[in-house]
């Protein structure tokens, strides 16, 4: 178990810089997943980590000793490729036990120390194996096997999930998890996948661009996204984004044909601002509800437990999830409603989250109804 | 699934083969058919018949003292410069394996050597390490005699060990160099993550999956050093000073072509064809064993 103090880490590549000074704290025995889009630099920071990337700027300490310059052995992390990068000439058993091997164990430990790991993964019929033998399921256990086996102080992942099909990523997930708890090891999980992300994390960093853009639980995240970046990685379908413009009473939205009233400003009239709703925070209700935004169907997709619903608000493209079973003709018109309380707002220049509204209900302009 | 193509008629399949068939036979079996008749006769130096001797030629050659010399050579020769060639190859791929920057140059620049007709390369060795000129004979101005391959048999063994050397070199580093990289990054640094040093990760993990490269150039070093060795003896020593380095594919030449004694060479040529064939089974049987193919 260790901590991990990341303190202004910059990575160039030659002329391009691909992580502009991140700063995080991650506490002994956190599970942190790192969340982005490919290209953020959140494998990047990863290896770093893990001592497979030089530090260009900053430091990065485990336990409070800077690791820059330490080799990726003398850092106590072990990590779980994407590729699982098993030795594809050396079997299950001599996989796992490589880094006893190196390290010097005797033969009688190593292979008692291999068997309890292979005991915890299931993979106990599986040790004379060579990696070309398994499924990508067993082998991805091999992979942690292979990182389990040192009792490290810090486990990196690094997109370990992304190989499998989908029944056998939620099944690894939870494994993931209740080794987690087990081991209650430090863990930096990275991926692009944002169910992996939520269901993982005790704690979730969402990067991009090569920059945090916000650090929380997965509900904080989900429900106070700090940027409109967050706010539209995060869910799915992506939260609904209206383009808008403060005036006098309120803020107009989609170039003037309708109409958000909010109580209080403290921008200036005539600044942008974006306003965003969660698809699942928006109800459906007859056209013509008093308050309510008036819609046009586009498609609707058909989940089992709910259905998305893609209406076109004036142009603008706007989802709803719904779980009522209601089947709307593509073509009909439908009233949209939602409460003030569900509405984020975003400067359109920075794209920083604004807390300054309080919004009350909409109330549509009476030409559009 | 695998792609096949099916002929409806088998006589079209062997249409298609017989360019293919045909040349083989031209340039392989009928050749190699002719040199073993050739082998079981005495051929009179200037034409006009032969007479059928059965295995006498390979009764004289074997119990000759100069060719079991020639012999002792050969595998000397073949083992050092197949031996040097590989090693000086994989370390240099190792080397720029890790750190890639101008491998492409590397690549041309190393293919050179190979490209380079052996007797071209035979004459510039000859003059690199003349004792009395070249590069040696700065050498040899502060030990005086320590280099003569004009009369110390082992200092012409080594110059054209050297030559050939020099030349597979380029050829095995291309290999070499393909094999590293084929290898995924991600192994070698979780290897890396697992404590295992350079060196160390080069033994357990980079060695072992490169061995299927390092039999096939074994094979093919070993095989061209017993052919592509001629034009490097015949430019360099001619086989001396003392047969010292006539090797069995030299000695072939000499005596058909300057001793005139046809039989003997041919029969000359089956045994080398014969040792090579029994090295190559020899190879495939118990070095094969040891490679781990993906």
């Amino acid at each position: 178990m260790a901590s991990i103090t990341i303190r202004g880490v910059k990575k160039n590549y030659a002329k391009t810089q691909v992580v502009h000074g991140v700063d995080l704290d991650f506490a002994s025995g956190e599970f942190v997943v790192i969340l982005g889009p490919s290209g953020c630099g959140k494998s990047t920071l990863l290896r770093m980590i893990a001592g497979l990337e030089e530090i260009s700027d900053g430091t990065i300490a485990i336990d409070n000793t800077v690791v820059n310059k330490l080799e990726p052995r003398e850092r106590g992390c072990a990590m779980v490729f994407q590729n699982y990068a098993l030795y594809p000439h050396m079997s299950v058993a001599q996989n796992i036990g490589y880094s006893l091997k190196v390290a010097g164990v005797p033969s009688a430990e190593r292979t008692q120390r291999i068997q309890a790991v292979a005991r915890v993964l299931e993979l106990e019929h599986l040790l004379d194996r060579k990696p070309m033998a398994l499924s990508g399921g067993q082998r991805q256990r091999v992979a942690m096997g292979r990182a389990m086996i040192r009792e490290p102080k810090v486990f990196l992942f690094d997109e370990p999930l992304s190989n499998l099909d989908a029944k056998l990523r939620v099944q690894m997930r939870s494994e993931i998890r209740k080794l987690h708890r087990r081991l209650s090891a430090t863990s930096v999980f990275v991926t692009h996948d944002q169910v992996e992300a939520m269901t993982l994390a005790d704690r979730l960093v969402v990067m991009n661009g090569g920059r945090v853009e916000q650090v929380g639980t997965p509900a904080e995240v989900y429900s106070r996204p700090a940027s409109r970046f967050v706010a539209t990685f995060v869910g799915a379908p992506a939260m609904n984004m209206l383009e808008g413009e403060v005036t006098l009473d309120g803020i107009s939205l989609l170039g003037d044909s309708r109409k958000l009233n909010v109580s209080r400003t403290g921008l200036a009239v005539g600044s942008k601002v974006a306003v965003g709703i969660r698809p699942e925070a928006v109800r459906m209700a007859t056209p013509g509800t008093p308050g309510a935004l008036a819609a046009t169907v586009d498609l609707v997709e058909e989940l089992g437990a709910g259905r998305v619903i893609y209406v076109d608000l004036d142009g603008a493209p706007f989802s709803v999830v719904t779980s009522e079973i209601v089947h709307p003709e593509p073509g009909s018109a439908v009233g949209l409603q939602f409460a003030e309380s569900d509405l984020h707002f975003f400067s359109s220049e920075t794209g920083a989250r604004l807390d300054v509204f309080k919004a009350s209900v909409p109330e549509p302009a009476p030409a559009t109804l | 699934m695998e792609k096949r193509v099916t002929f409806s008629k088998w006589t079209i399949g062997i249409l298609f083969a017989v360019p293919q068939l045909f040349l083989i036979f031209t340039f392989f079996y009928w050749p190699a058919g002719q040199a073993v008749y050739w082998s079981l006769t005495l051929q009179q130096p200037w034409g006009g018949g032969n007479i059928w001797v059965g295995l006498d030629n390979f009764r004289s050659i074997l119990s000759n003292a100069d060719y079991w010399n020639s012999i002792t050579a050969s595998l000397i020769f073949a083992g050092i410069s197949t031996g040097l060639a590989m090693f000086i190859a994989l370390v240099l791929a190792a080397l720029t394996d890790r750190q890639l920057a101008g491998s492409r140059l590397y690549r041309v620049v190393l293919i050179w050597p190979y490209g380079i007709a052996a007797p071209a390369l035979a004459l510039a060795f000859r003059f690199i390490l003349a004792p009395e000129a070249g590069f040696m004979a700065v050498v040899n101005q502060f030990w005086p005699g320590f280099w003569d391959p004009g009369l110390d048999g082992a200092d012409a063994m080594a110059s054209i060990i050297i030559a050939f050397s020099w030349k597979y070199v380029g050829y095995n580093f291309i290999f070499f160099l393909a094999a590293f990289q084929a290898i995924p990054r991600s192994q070698i640094e979780a290897a890396a993550m697992d404590g295992s040093g350079v060196i160390r990760r080069f033994w357990d993990i980079q060695f072992p999956l490169i061995t299927p490269t390092i039999f096939f150039l074994l094979v093919i070093n070993i095989t061209e050093s017993f052919q592509d060795s001629f034009g490097i003896v015949d430019i360099m020593t001619s086989g001396g000073p003392a047969n010292a380095t006539n090797l069995m594919v030299y000695k072939i030449y000499s005596d058909g072509f300057k001793g005139l004694d046809y039989s003997g060479a041919a029969a000359q040529s089956i045994i080398l064809m014969l040792l090579i064939i029994v090295l190559t089974i020899f190879q495939f049987r118990f070095i094969e064993r040891r490679v781990h193919y993906r």
